[in-house]
C-alpha cells in the first residue's frame, strides 16, 4: 500500500522486510530518504537507524505506532530526523517526505559564524578552526536557521515550522533531541553550550559570533 | 529554625509518651506510698523517743520536788533561805543522774521568784500561758507540756524542751513574808532527742527519695522493654508505608511481643504479595495497551492509505461507490480519533500517564488553541471570544495535555453553543491559573454537571451532531487535569448555557485552594434566549454510531437515562 501511494507521488521505493538485510539494501540502492518502521523483524528499527547514521547523513523518517513512549525519543536520539505516527494519512506522509527531501539548492554563497563555528551555506560545510564537522542535512538546516538571525530567540514551534516544515505545532521533543545532537557535534562542552544557547522558558538562539 | 526544632522536640516527647507516662505514674504512686509510710514511721519513732524522755523527766522532776522541802527555816533543819532550799533540791536531784535542767519558782502571779541556774532562760516566753493557767487552776495537780525554750542574754536562741509544773505551798519561818503558794517549774531541754529525731527524719527522707527514684528507674526499664519492640514495629511499619515492602521484623522468643511480630510480618507478606500482583497487572495492562496500539495501528495505516487512494480517485467511480469512499474516509477519521482517545484513557487508567511539566505561558497556549479552532467555530457559526491577561501567565504544566484539555473544552462548547458566542477567559492568581470556557447554548440539567465527565455519556440520544467527538474528550480532559493536580469543573443551567472551568496550580505538585475565576456566571449576565424551548442538554460531542460499537467490546455502559432506541449512520 505504501508502495502504491509513494509511486503515485512519483517516488521510487525499495522495500526491505527484515532489519538484518536493511544495511545491505541501503548500500546497494543509495536512497535519498529512508522510511523506517521501528518494529522490524530481525534487527530493530532503532539499531538500523544507528547503523545508517554511522555511515550516512541521509534523511531518516521513522514510522511509529507509539508516539508518547520512549520509542520516539530513542529513535530521534539514534539519528532519525522526523517521525510519523501510525496511522498516518498518505498526504501527511508524503508531505513529511517532501519536506525532508526539499534542499535549498539555490543558496547564495554565504558565510555565517556562531562562536568558533563557521558555516558555509552554499558549500554545506561547517568548520571549527579549519576542522570540518560532519552534520546531517537536518542538523545543518537547524544551525543555519539559528545563525541567520543571531539576535533572535526561536521558540521550539518556530523551529519546527522553519526547519521541519510543520505548519502546526507538533512534538517539540523533535527540537529538543536534535538540539542535543547538534550540540554534541558543534560544542566543545555540550554541558556549557556556546553555539546553541537555551533561553529558559522560551526556546533557543545562536550564541554570539 | 527554632519552630522546627521545638516541633521536633514535641514530636520526640510524643514519641516517648508511653514510657514517660509509666514513669510519671510510678513516681506519683510510689511517692504517695513512701510519704505515708515515712510519716507513720517517723511519728512512731518520735513518740517512743519522747515518751521515754518524758518519763525520765517526770521522775526527775518528782525527785526534785520531793527533795524540795517546802518548810523553810524549820527548827529541825539548818535554817536556810528559800533559795538555798531550792538549790539544794536541784543539786541533790542532779546528783542522782539525769540530764541538765532548769528549775523556776514563781509566785501565784507568775512572776519569777527564783530561777536556777540563773538567768539565761526567758521564762515567760518559754512557759506558755496555757500551762501556767493549768497549774493555777488545778492547784494540786502536776502538769507538763512540750515547749520551746527561749534563751536570752549572751547566747540567744531556742531549743525544744519539756516543762513540768507543780504547785507548792511554802512556809518560811525565817521570812514570814515569803510563806505562801508558789509554782515550781522544771524545764528539761530536749536537744539530744531533737537531734536524734532530726537524724531519723533525714534518714527516712533520704531513704524515701531513694526508694522513689529506684521505683521510677525500674518502671523506666520495664516500660522500655515493652516499648522498644513496639517502637521497632512502628519503624518497620513506616518503612513499609514508604514502599520498602521487603522490610520485616526480627522475631525472637515466643512471648506476646514475638506474636505481635509474627502477625505483623504475616500482614506485610500479604500486603507485599497483593501489591506485587497489582503491579504485575498494571504492567500487563500497560503492555497490552501498547501492543494493541501497535497491532491496531499498523493495519489501520494500510486501510487509511487505501482509503486515501480511493478517496482521491472517487471522481472516477459510479456515485454509489464514490459515496462509499467518502463515508469510508470520514469514519476512518473518527475511528482514528477514537483509537487515540481510548489508548489515552487506558493509559490514565493504568497510571502510565506521565506529566512532562515545563514552564509555559498559559495565555499564549490558550490563544494558539483558540486560533486553531477558528475553522471549527466558523462551521458551527459560534463566535469565539478570547480574554487573556496582558502579561504572560507562566505555569508549570504539560503543554500537550493542557492544549488537549482546552481544545476539548472549546470543541465541546462550540458543539453545544447553539450559534451563540463562546467565550474563553484566562485568569491567574498568585498560585493558580484558570481557563473558563463559557457557552450560551442549551446548558445542563441539574445533576448533569458531573455526568458530563463520564465516558461516552450522552443526555439525549436523538441529538445528532455534525462533528464527531469521541465521547471521551471530557473524560480525558478530567484525567489530564487530575494529573496536574488541578480541577476541571462544570456548571450549567437549562437555557443559560454551560461553563467549564480548568484550574491548575502554577507550581507543579502544589495543592490548589481556590480558583481565580468563578465557576458560575454572575446573575446580572443577560440570559441567552432559549430559542427552541426544548430541554435538550449539554453533552460531550460524539458521533451517534460509536457508543454501540464500543460497548460491544466491553466498555462499561454509561448511566444513560435516555437509552438510544436506534443509532443512525450518518455521512
Amino acid at each position: 500500500m505504501l508502495g502504491i501511494v509513494l509511486r503515485g507521488e512519483g517516488f521510487e521505493p525499495f522495500f526491505v522486510e527484515d532489519g538484518d538485510k536493511a544495511m545491505a539494501v541501503f548500500r546497494e540502492c543509495k536512497p535519498d530518504l529512508v522510511l523506517l518502521d521501528i518494529m522490524l523483524p530481525g534487527t530493530d528499527g532503532i539499531e538500523v537507524c544507528r547503523q545508517i547514521r554511522a555511515e550516512s547523513g541521509v534523511p531518516i523518517v521513522m514510522l511509529t505506532a507509539r508516539a508518547d513512549t520512549l520509542d520516539v525519543v530513542v529513535g530521534l536520539e539514534s539519528g532519525a530526523d522526523d517521525y510519523v505516527m501510525k496511522p498516518f494519512k498518505s498526504k501527511e506522509l508524503v508531505a513529511r517526505v517532501r519536506a525532508r527531501l526539499r534542499r535549498k539548492d539555490d543558496a547564495a554563497p554565504e558565510l555565517l559564524t556562531i562562536g568558533e563555528v563557521t558555516i558555509d551555506v552554499a558549500g554545506h560545510t561547517i568548520t571549527r578552526e579549519g576542522e570540518v564537522i560532519a552534520l546531517t542535512p537536518l542538523e545543518f538546516d537547524l544551525l543555519v536557521a539559528l545563525a541567520r538571525k543571531p539576535a533572535r530567540v526561536f521558540t521550539r514551534e518556530m523551529l519546527l515550522e522553519q526547519v521541519w516544515g510543520y505548519r502546526h505545532a507538533a512534538d517539540t521533543r523533535l527540537v529538543n533531541v536534535h538540539v542535543q545532537r547538534l550540540r554534541a557535534k558543534v560544542e566543545r562542552d555540550p554541558e556549557k553550550p556556546q553555539v546553541v544557547v537555551t533561553v529558559r522558558g522560551v526556546g533557543y538562539k545562536a550564541g554570539p559570533p | 529554625m527554632m519552630p522546627g526544632r521545638a516541633y521536633r522536640r514535641a514530636l520526640e516527647r510524643r514519641r516517648r509518651s508511653l514510657q514517660l507516662r509509666v514513669v510519671a505514674t510510678t513516681l506519683v504512686v510510689s511517692a504517695a506510698v513512701v510519704a505515708v509510710v515515712g510519716l507513720l514511721v517517723a511519728s512512731q519513732i518520735r513518740d517512743s523517743v519522747l515518751s521515754g524522755k518524758v518519763d525520765d523527766s517526770l521522775n526527775q522532776a518528782a525527785r526534785t520536788l520531793s527533795d524540795f522541802d517546802t518548810s523553810v527555816g524549820k527548827p529541825s533543819t539548818t535554817p536556810l533561805g528559800l533559795d538555798n532550799q531550792l538549790y539544794r533540791a536541784v543539786v541533790s536531784a542532779n546528783n542522782t543522774g539525769g540530764g541538765k535542767y532548769f528549775v523556776a519558782l514563781t509566785g501565784t502571779g507568775n512572776t519569777v521568784t527564783r530561777l536556777i541556774p540563773p538567768p539565761s532562760v526567758d521564762f515567760p516566753a518559754t512557759v506558755g500561758a496555757s500551762l501556767q493557767a493549768a497549774v493555777s487552776s488545778k492547784s494540786t495537780e502536776r502538769a507538763w507540756q512540750y515547749a520551746k525554750i527561749v534563751y536570752k542574754g549572751d547566747r540567744p536562741g531556742s531549743q525544744s524542751g519539756l516543762v513540768i509544773a507543780q504547785p507548792a505551798a511554802v512556809t518560811d519561818a525565817t521570812s514570814p513574808g515569803a510563806t505562801g503558794e508558789y509554782r515550781l517549774y522544771v524545764i528539761f531541754p530536749l536537744g539530744h532527742e531533737a537531734q536524734t529525731l532530726s537524724l531519723v527524719q533525714n534518714t527516712l527522707l533520704l531513704g524515701g527519695i531513694g526508694l522513689i527514684l529506684l521505683f521510677a528507674g525500674i518502671a523506666w526499664l520495664v516500660a522500655r522493654q515493652i516499648i522498644q519492640p513496639v517502637r521497632h514495629t512502628a519503624r518497620i511499619a513506616e518503612m513499609l508505608a514508604a514502599g520498602r515492602l521487603q522490610e520485616r521484623l526480627a522475631v525472637r522468643g515466643t512471648d506476646e511481643l514475638a506474636k505481635l511480630g509474627l502477625s505483623f510480618n504475616k500482614m506485610a507478606d500479604s500486603l507485599q504479595r497483593q501489591i506485587r500482583e497489582l503491579e504485575d497487572l498494571s504492567r500487563v495492562q500497560r503492555r497490552f495497551v501498547s501492543d494493541v496500539s501497535h497491532e491496531l495501528r499498523t493495519p489501520l495505516t494500510t486501510v487509511r492509505m487505501a482509503a486515501d487512494v480511493l478517496h482521491a480517485a472517487r471522481g472516477d467511480f459510479p456515485p454509489a461507490v464514490s459515496r462509499s469512499a467518502e463515508l469510508l474516509q470520514h469514519e476512518l477519521d473518527r475511528f482514528e480519533a477514537l483509537l487515540v482517545d481510548l489508548l489515552e484513557i487506558s493509559r490514565h487508567d493504568a497510571r502510565a500517564a506521565v506529566l512532562e511539566a515545563d514552564s509555559v505561558d498559559v495565555g499564549d497556549l490558550v490563544r494558539s488553541v483558540v486560533d486553531r479552532s477558528r475553522s471549527h467555530s466558523e462551521r458551527t457559526r459560534c463566535a469565539l471570544e478570547l480574554e487573556v491577561p496582558d502579561e504572560p501567565v507562566y505555569a508549570e504544566v504539560d503543554a500537550r495535555r493542557v492544549q488537549r484539555i482546552v481544545r476539548n473544552l472549546i470543541n465541546n462548547a462550540l458543539e453545544h453553543g447553539e450559534g451563540q458566542p463562546v467565550r474563553v477567559t484566562v485568569a491567574a492568581s498568585e498560585d493558580a491559573v484558570a481557563v473558563l470556557v463559557r457557552d450560551l447554548g442549551v446548558g445542563l440539567r441539574p445533576g448533569e454537571s458531573t455526568l458530563v465527565f463520564n465516558r461516552f455519556w450522552r443526555a439525549d440520544a436523538a441529538r445528532a451532531r455534525s462533528s464527531g467527538g469521541t465521547g471521551l474528550g471530557l473524560a480525558i480532559a478530567l484525567e489530564d487535569a487530575r494529573l496536574h493536580g488541578g480541577w476541571l469543573q462544570a456548571w450549567g443551567e437549562t437555557g443559560r448555557g454551560a461553563n467549564f472551568r480548568l484550574t491548575l496550580p502554577r507550581v507543579a505538585g502544589e495543592a490548589l485552594r481556590s480558583s481565580p475565576l468563578p465557576l458560575e456566571p454572575e446573575e446580572t449576565e443577560p440570559e441567552s434566549p432559549d430559542l427552541n424551548g426544548k430541554a435538550t442538554s449539554h453533552q460531550p460531542a460524539r458521533p451517534a454510531l460509536l457508543p454501540v460499537t464500543v460497548r460491544g467490546i466491553g466498555q462499561p455502559r454509561p448511566s444513560d437515562p435516555t437509552t438510544p432506541s436506534s443509532e443512525v449512520l450518518r455521512g
